[in-house]
C-alpha cells in the first residue's frame, strides 16, 4: 500500500530521488567528530527563529509610537509570551555561536579549500545575511539601545564620500532614525532576508551534497570507491549521522533551555540593559556596544582614528573571508596535518578575535585602543600573510584513508 | 535542436532588443520602489523651527531642545569656560572652522552669535551619537570642559570643535539661528531670514 502510493508519487514528483540524494544515500566521512554537529545545529536554531519570529510577529506592533509597549505586551499579557520572546532573541545569540564554531571547523579542517569554494562563499553569504538579519530585529524592540545601535551602523554609511549623506537618508527614510526606518526594517527582517536565508541555506546544502562532506582529516572519501560505488570509507547520512545529530540536539537544547528559563538576558551579552527603556532621541546610553557577535568588528571600527577608514576596516573584515579559498596554499587541508606556522596563526587568529570581541564590549580607553589595533592587525594579519606562511609551514603526509 | 535556415543575425537582434526593451522596462519599475524609501512628505515637512527662551539659563547649564528630530544644544558658557578655547586650538583638527559645520555668522572661535551662548545639534559627527557634556572636564576623557562622545570616544571643545586625532572628522554642526529678542532663540531659521524656513 505505502509502496503503491510512493509509486504514485514519485511519478509525479521526485520524492525518493531527494531523499536519498540528501539523507538516505547521501554518504558523510566516517570520522565526524563534535565540529560536526554545528550545521545540523544551525538550522535547528533557523527553525526556532522562524516558528518563534512568525508568532511574535502576531503580536508586535512595529510603529514608533507602539513597538516598545507592544514588546512589553508580549512579555506581560500574551499568554506565554514571555517564552516565545526568550527563545527567540536567546535563538539568536545560540544562532551567531554555533555559525562562529561553524566556521571555526572550517578553517580547522580546510573545508573552504577547492572543490568546496562556493560552498564556502555561500556560508560567507550566510554569515553576512545573518548579521542583517540580527542588525535589524535587534531595532524592532525599539528600546534606547535598538535605537542609538541603529544611529550608528546606519551612520557607517555616511562615511562614504559624495553619496553617503544621501544614502543614509535613503536607508533611514527620514532625516533622523524613526517610524520610516522602523517600518522598514521590520519588512526586511520578517519578509526579505529570511526568504534570502532560507534560500542560501538550500544553495549551501545543495553545494554540499553535490561535492560531499569535507572531514577531520581533510582527504576526499570519493577518492576510493567501494564495489557498491559508494566511499569505503563513508557512511549514509541516515540513519548514522540522523542519530547522531539527534543526540547533538538533545545536549544543544538543554543549554539552550538553561539560557532561556535561567539567564535569558546573559548578563547584558543577549540583551543589554539600556534596551528596556524606550528609544530616545536626545539622550545616548552612557556606554553604547552592539550585542556581543558583533563586538569584535566593532572594536576594529573603534580602533582606527578615521572614519572613512574605521568603515573600510570594518567591512574589509567581514569582506576578506570570502577570498580565503585562494589565500590558502598549504599542500594540506586539515590542520592535524598542518604544520606549527599554521597551527600559530590560527591560535593567534582566535585569541585576537576573542580579545577584540570583549575590548568592543568595553568602554573606549586609550589602552585598550592600543590592544585592539595590535588585534586588528593579527586579525588582517592571519588572511593576508596566508599565502607566505601556508607556503613555508613544514605539513605532514596525508593518510590514504580516513583515521580516528 | 538545429540551426538550418534560421538567419542567426536577426534572431541576436531580437535577442538583443528584447533585452535592451526589458532592462528600461526593469529600470522604469524598480524607480517607485527604490524612492519610496526616500522621506515621506509627512517627513519632510516635520521640520518647523523651534522657539527657546534662554532668560533663565544660569551660566554653566545646558538645555536641550528637539529640532527635526534632533538634540539642540543651547549651552550658557562661564568666561572660565571661554578662557580655555584659546588653550586648547593647538590640539584642534579645525580650530578657525574652516569646514561648513556652521553658518557664516558663526565662524569664530566661540561658534556662536552671542560669544557666551553656544547654540549647537549635539550628535556627533562620527556615527551619530549624542555626546556627553562635561562641564568640568572628565578625568581621563577631557583636560578642560567639553563635550566626550561616549560611543567611540570623539573628544570636543566647549564650542564643539574636535579635537584631533579623534574618529569624529568634523567639529560638531551648528545650526541655522537668531535671536527674535534678547533672550528667545529661534533655532532653524537664519537672522537675514524674515520668513519660516521650509524644511
Amino acid at each position: 500500500m505505502a509502496n503503491k502510493f510512493m509509486n504514485w508519487v514519485d511519478a509525479r514528483f521526485p520524492a525518493t530521488q531527494l531523499w536519498n540524494e540528501h539523507i538516505g544515500q547521501y554518504y558523510a566521512p566516517k570520522n565526524f567528530n563534535f565540529w560536526y554537529y554545528m550545521g545540523s545545529l544551525a538550522m535547528l536554531v533557523l527553525v526556532n527563529q522562524l516558528v518563534t519570529g512568525i508568532w511574535l510577529a502576531m503580536f508586535y506592533t512595529p510603529s514608533a509610537a507602539e513597538a516598545f509597549g507592544s514588546v512589553a505586551y508580549i512579555m506581560r499579557d500574551v499568554e506565554w509570551g514571555w517564552l516565545i520572546r526568550y527563545m527567540h532573541s536567546t535563538g539568536a545569540s545560540f544562532f551567531f555561536i554555533v555559525v562562529y564554531l561553524h566556521m571555526f571547523r572550517a578553517l580547522l579542517y580546510g573545508s573552504y579549500r577547492k572543490p568546496r569554494e562556493l560552498l564556502w562563499i555561500f556560508g560567507c553569504l550566510i554569515y553576512l545575511a545573518l548579521m542583517a538579519e540580527a542588525f535589524m530585529g535587534y531595532v524592532l524592540p525599539w528600546g534606547n539601545m535598538s535605537y542609538w545601535g541603529a544611529q550608528v551602523i546606519i551612520s557607517l554609511f555616511s562615511a562614504i564620500p559624495v553619496v553617503g549623506e544621501q544614502l543614509t537618508t535613503w536607508i533611514r527614510g527620514d532625516f533622523v532614525i524613526g517610524d520610516a526606518t522602523l517600518n522598514r526594517f521590520f519588512a526586511l527582517h520578517v519578509v526579505a532576508l529570511p526568504f534570502v536565508l532560507v534560500g542560501l541555506v538550500i544553495a549551501h546544502i545543495m553545494a554540499l551534497h553535490h561535492v560531499g562532506s569535507n572531514n577531520p582529516d581533510g582527504i576526499e572519501i570519493k577518492a576510493k570507491k567501494g564495489d557498491d560505488g559508494h566511499p569505503v570509507d563513508g557512511i549514509p547520512f541516515h540513519p548514522y549521522y540522523t542519530v547522531k545529530d539527534l543526540f547533538g540536539v538533545g545536549v544543544f537544547l538543554i543549554l539552550f533551555a538553561g539560557v532561556i528559563f535561567f539567564a535569558p538576558e546573559f548578563g547584558g551579552f543577549f540583551l543589554e540593559p539600556p534596551n528596556f527603556t524606550e528609544a530616545n532621541p536626545s539622550v545616548t546610553p552612557e556606554h553604547i556596544a552592539p550585542v556581543w557577535y558583533f563586538t569584535p568588528f566593532y572594536a576594529m571600527l573603534r580602533a582606527v582614528p578615521d572614519k572613512l577608514g574605521g568603515v573600510i576596516v570594518m567591512f574589509s573584515a567581514v569582506l576578506i573571508m570570502f577570498v580565503l579559498p585562494w589565500l590558502d596554499r598549504s599542500k594540506v587541508k586539515s590542520v592535524r596535518y598542518k604544520g606549527l606556522i599554521f597551527k600559530g596563526a590560527l591560535a593567534s587568529f582566535v585569541v585576537a578575535f576573542i580579545v577584540l570581541g570583549y575590548i568592543g564590549t568595553q568602554a573606549p580607553s586609550p589602552t585598550l585602543t592600543l590592544i585592539a589595533r595590535i588585534g586588528t592587525i593579527v586579525y588582517f594579519g592571519f588572511f593576508l600573510l596566508m599565502p607566505l606562511y601556508s607556503v613555508l609551514d613544514r605539513t605532514k603526509p596525508v593518510p590514504e584513508r580516513v583515521t580516528k | 535542436m538545429s540551426n538550418e535556415g534560421v538567419d542567426v543575425g536577426k534572431r541576436r537582434f531580437l535577442t538583443t532588443a528584447t533585452a535592451a526593451v526589458g532592462g528600461v522596462g526593469a529600470a522604469f519599475v524598480a524607480t517607485p520602489f527604490i524612492k519610496s524609501w526616500l522621506p515621506s512628505a509627512r517627513a519632510r515637512a516635520a521640520g518647523a523651527p523651534v522657539e527657546v527662551n534662554v532668560a533663565a539659563l544660569e551660566e554653566g547649564a545646558r538645555l536641550s531642545v528637539t529640532w527635526r528630530g534632533k538634540p539642540v544644544w543651547i549651552v550658557r558658557r562661564t568666561p572660565d569656560m571661554l578662557a580655555t578655547l584659546e588653550e586648547v586650538a593647538g590640539e584642534l583638527s579645525d580650530p578657525d572652522s574652516k569646514t561648513a559645520q556652521q553658518p557664516e555668522y558663526c565662524r569664530n572661535a566661540h561658534r556662536s552669535i552671542k560669544p557666551p551662548i553656544l547654540v549647537m545639534v549635539g550628535i556627533c559627527t562620527h556615527l551619530g551619537c549624542s555626546p556627553k557634556y562635561r562641564p568640568d572636564a572628565a578625568a581621563g576623557q577631557l583636560d578642560y570642559s567639553g563635550f566626550f562622545c561616549p560611543c567611540h570616544g570623539s573628544k570636543y571643545d566647549i564650542s564643539g570643535r574636535v579635537y584631533s586625532g579623534q574618529p569624529a572628522p568634523l567639529n560638531m554642526v551648528v545650526p541655522p539661528h537668531h535671536y527674535a529678542s534678547d533672550d528667545l532663540i529661534v533655532v532653524g531659521v537664519d537672522p537675514s531670514e524674515g520668513d519660516e524656513e521650509a524644511a
